[in-house]
């Protein structure tokens, strides 16, 4: 008996790890193009961070502002980025955004409508236009629905609450992927022509995150151990606006819709802070500025009494924003005993989103690892350093379509793969290690001194010696991790589970930790305090990361020159 | 703050019993928070869903003091503190461990149920008012409390005939969508076994995104139903004519 008829064994032509938007659009493409397509997710289906997504979908549809074409759309998201996105990505992104809208309109979302019956867009921070096509402040919800209902209907398999450990190599290219059944315990291996990742974010090693509990970094680390690279990982954004009060709900994400619609932001004086820091711009200043903006005002005592600013948007009728903010008016009402319609809001920045990623090619989003693909939040490029609200829901079709199309076009020249039983009995002993030992520790109390050391150490503002200090205190986290203790059985064990989250979320904090020393400027979302210039030099290369001979390795790419058409996108002014 | 003593089933398919466990209560704390709480020092291995934590994603549904309750939307301070607070599985839905049930029914009815499908030729136009009603029913976050508490599932267990108030809704959200072209009438009647609802409304009471289920979408589409099946005109002009002229 070979060792992988040992466990339940699934072949696809293509799999895709984490059901969000990026993976449900890869695999509709995938199944359209006639593979055989798998999806993984941790959680059930419909369940993935997506439906977080308020804010809404930016694409230059042009409905509102005739004005707005993809030239504007790429200009603002390169500006966005400080020039750090790749610009090929950029510019197919600005191109194909408004085509992925009116698909999901053809396939049954509805959209908030304009007058004339098209679909509604909102101004949001960065965008020059209009331009978020939006429901209310449940614009993820409606995406992920209308894409789980079609690839239902469509017929893909789905494998819910089921978690990847490791991916299979032949050495070269991927062959598919060891995981098991949160249910039961089980073991699963899948044999795949390709795989593509698409796993989202890494916002869980934060204390304080907007992030769900899915957002370990898993498909960074697994690509990253396949040996893939890494990119930008330094570029991690704090959203301006998290509740800050209760604790329970500290770090949960308040749309910046409520600022799109009008929300003032102020400080405990009552003084519209943005004035000083964007006189311009104001509110809708890009996310890394306004961060920073109410950070520095909290630091310098002008924050409201739980250490964040007061967010208003009681001055638009109450109607209006029940309207146009109901999940924000519900939250506010059931979670903090506030009426967001009568006074402000306390707000304050949390860990959102991770610009970096796996490396890709922006055509098909293949990585280095042949076969092996990664869209959405994983992979890295199109934002640069900085990403505008709004783009991601777009990132997440433009470019989960381009994988799908990508992984399958790739699965019809390769022929199937056979399995290493050795790299499975390998998969096999990592996972279940933690119950083998009598005694250590609680991973829960891992994962809390994680989160304490990339929070204070790893957060908005950086400096050299903080980082330095988070590796040393990384590396003890990796000690006491190998001694990791589970209690209880394999049934449904939140416990387990978190035991191989912690070596993913160890694996991308590092990797984050490592590209922010290295990086000696400030651009977008990654602050040095003692380096706070943007360093023309620096803007012209990119940081990855990659694992040579067992080691974290990272190297500097020099950015690819623009072609002279979209250059001069960026010097027209609207 | 004061202490709360929460009182979890613990336990599988087989066998279980509720737990006691106490938890310091923080202000603001929600019943979710009380649960992480014990995961983290107590007890490791208490199996829950949750993702979203702001009453999003609809996966901590549980029964909290028998009530049909998000955990995330729960706040300590609503529930008395001189009694254990308990907090048990949905009790549709077969245990799988400790807070997590099987809900993979549900997918299946959902499969059940034709998509969008655009009428031929249709212009991509849509205004707002019409819009709204469908939009309203498009808000569900599958929590499936609506599945929990109607009595045609909870009590009787019908889940072979039955869809549900879940998939009435979202069947309602494809039937008023103003440029679908199906009709899935036939469907809810035949496969969804809406006739089994006698509306009383449990549902509508313990949607956490206050739906209108009942009035909005199960008593229109009962209506749809009479009138494509059980209208005494058509009925006659059916007998008369063969069911192909109606």
């Amino acid at each position: 008996m070979t060792a992988t008829a040992k466990f339940e064994t699934q072949e696809h032509d293509v799999l895709i790890i984490g059901a969000g938007g990026a993976g449900l659009r890869a695999a509709l493409e995938a199944l359209a193009q006639g593979a055989k397509v798998g999806v993984v997710c941790k959680s059930l289906l419909g369940k993935a961070h997506t439906v977080m997504a308020e804010g809404g979908l930016a694409a230059a549809m042009a409905n509102v502002d005739k004005a707005d074409n993809w030239r504007t759309h790429f200009r603002d998201t390169m500006r966005g980025g400080k020039l750090l996105n790749n610009w090929r990505m950029a510019q197919l992104h600005a191109q194909e955004a408004p085509d992925r809208v009116r698909e999901l309109e053809q396939w049954g979302a509805l959209f908030d409508r304009t007058e004339t019956g098209d679909i509604l867009q909102r101004a949001f921070g960065g965008h020059t236009f209009k331009r978020l096509c939006h429901v209310g402040d449940r614009t993820g919800l409606e995406m992920i629905r209308t894409l789980q209902d079609r690839g239902v209907q469509m017929g893909f398999d789905v494998f819910m609450e089921c978690t990847i450990t490791k991916l299979l190599t032949d050495g070269n290219r991927v062959t598919g992927a060891f995981g098991y059944w949160r249910e039961s315990g089980r073991f699963i291996t899948f044999k795949a022509k390709s795989i593509v990742i698409a796993t989202g974010g890494i916002g869980k090693s934060w204390r304080v995150t907007s992030n769900s509990w899915e957002c370990t970094g898993d498909g960074m680390s697994l690509a990253y151990q396949a040996g893939a690279e890494l990119l930008d990982m330094e570029f991690v954004q704090f959203h301006p606006t998290g509740m800050v009060w209760p604790p329970g709900v500290q770090g949960i994400l308040v749309t910046e819709a409520v600022r799109g619609e009008g929300g003032i932001l102020r400080n405990k004086n009552g003084e519209r802070f943005m004035e000083k820091y964007d006189p311009k711009r104001l509110e809708l200043s890009t996310r890394d500025v306004v961060a920073r903006s109410i950070y520095t005002e909290v630091k310098e005592g002008r924050g409201s009494p739980h250490g964040g600013a007061f967010l208003d948007i009681s001055h638009k009728p109450a109607e209006y924003v029940k309207r146009k903010l109901p999940s924000m008016y519900h939250q506010f009402k059931e979670l903090a005993d506030v009426d967001i319609t009568k006074g402000p809001m306390e707000v304050g920045p949390t860990c959102h989103y991770v610009m970096g990623g796996i490396r890709v090619d922006a055509e098909t989003g293949q990585s280095s690892v042949p076969g092996l693909f990664a869209a959405g939040e994983a992979a890295g490029g199109l934002h640069g350093a900085n990403r505008l609200g709004g783009n991601s829901l777009s990132d997440l079709l433009v470019f989960g379509r381009r994988a799908g199309l990508g992984a399958a076009a790739y699965a019809k020249k390769v022929e199937a793969p056979s399995l290493d039983a050795a790299q499975i009995e390998e998969a096999e002993r990592q996972v279940l290690a933690p119950f083998d030992r009598s005694e250590g520790e609680n991973p829960y109390a891992i994962h809390h001194d994680l989160q304490d050391v990339m929070q204070n150490l790893v957060g908005i503002f950086r400096t050299d010696a903080d980082l330095r200090q988070a590796l040393v205190k990384l590396d003890e986290l990796k000690e006491r991790a190998k001694k990791m203790r589970v209690e209880g059985s394999r049934l449904f064990n939140p416990g387990w589970h978190l035991s191989r989250d912690i070596e993913n979320m160890l694996t991308v904090s590092e990797a984050c930790t490592h590209a922010a020393l290295a990086r000696t400027e400030s651009r977008g979302a990654h602050s040095r305090l003692d380096y706070p210039k943007t360093e023309d030099a620096w803007g012209k290369k990119n940081l990855v990361i990659v694992k040579k001979n067992g080691a974290l390795t990272l190297f500097e790419v020099p950015q690819v020159a623009m072609p002279a058409e979209l250059a001069q996108i960026l010097t027209e002014d609207q | 703050m004061a202490d709360a003593t929460l009182r979890v089933f613990r336990g599988d398919g087989e066998s279980g019993k509720p737990v006691d466990y106490k938890v310091s209560v923080t202000e603001g704390m929600v019943v979710l928070d009380a649960i992480h709480s014990i995961q983290a020092h107590q007890a490791p291995d208490l199996a829950v869903r949750w993702n979203c934590k702001a009453a999003k994603c609809g996966s901590c549904s549980a029964e909290v003091n028998g009530k049909p309750r998000l955990m995330c939307k729960t706040r300590m301070d609503s529930l008395p503190t001189d009694q254990p607070v308990t907090v048990y599985p949905m009790k549709a839905f077969p245990v799988i461990k400790d807070l997590v049930t099987d809900v993979s029914w549900n997918y299946k009815v959902n499969k059940k149920i034709p998509p969008f499908q655009p009428r031929p030729g249709v212009q991509w136009k849509m205004f707002q008012p019409d819009v709204d009603r469908v939009q309203e029913f498009r808000k569900c976050i599958e929590c499936f409390l609506c599945q929990d508490v109607c009595h045609v599932l909870r009590d009787h267990d019908k889940k072979e005939q039955f869809g549900g108030p879940r998939f009435f809704v979202r069947t309602a959200g494809l039937e008023m969508h103003p440029l679908d072209g199906l009709d899935r009438i036939p469907m809810l009647k035949q496969e969804l076994g809406i006739g089994l609802c006698n509306i009383t409304k449990c549902c509508t009471e313990v949607c956490p995104e206050e739906i209108h289920i009942t009035d909005n979408a199960i008593i229109p589409l009962k209506e749809r139903v009479v009138d494509q099946f059980y209208d005494p005109v058509t009925m006659i002009v059916r007998k008369i004519f063969g069911a192909n002229n109606t």
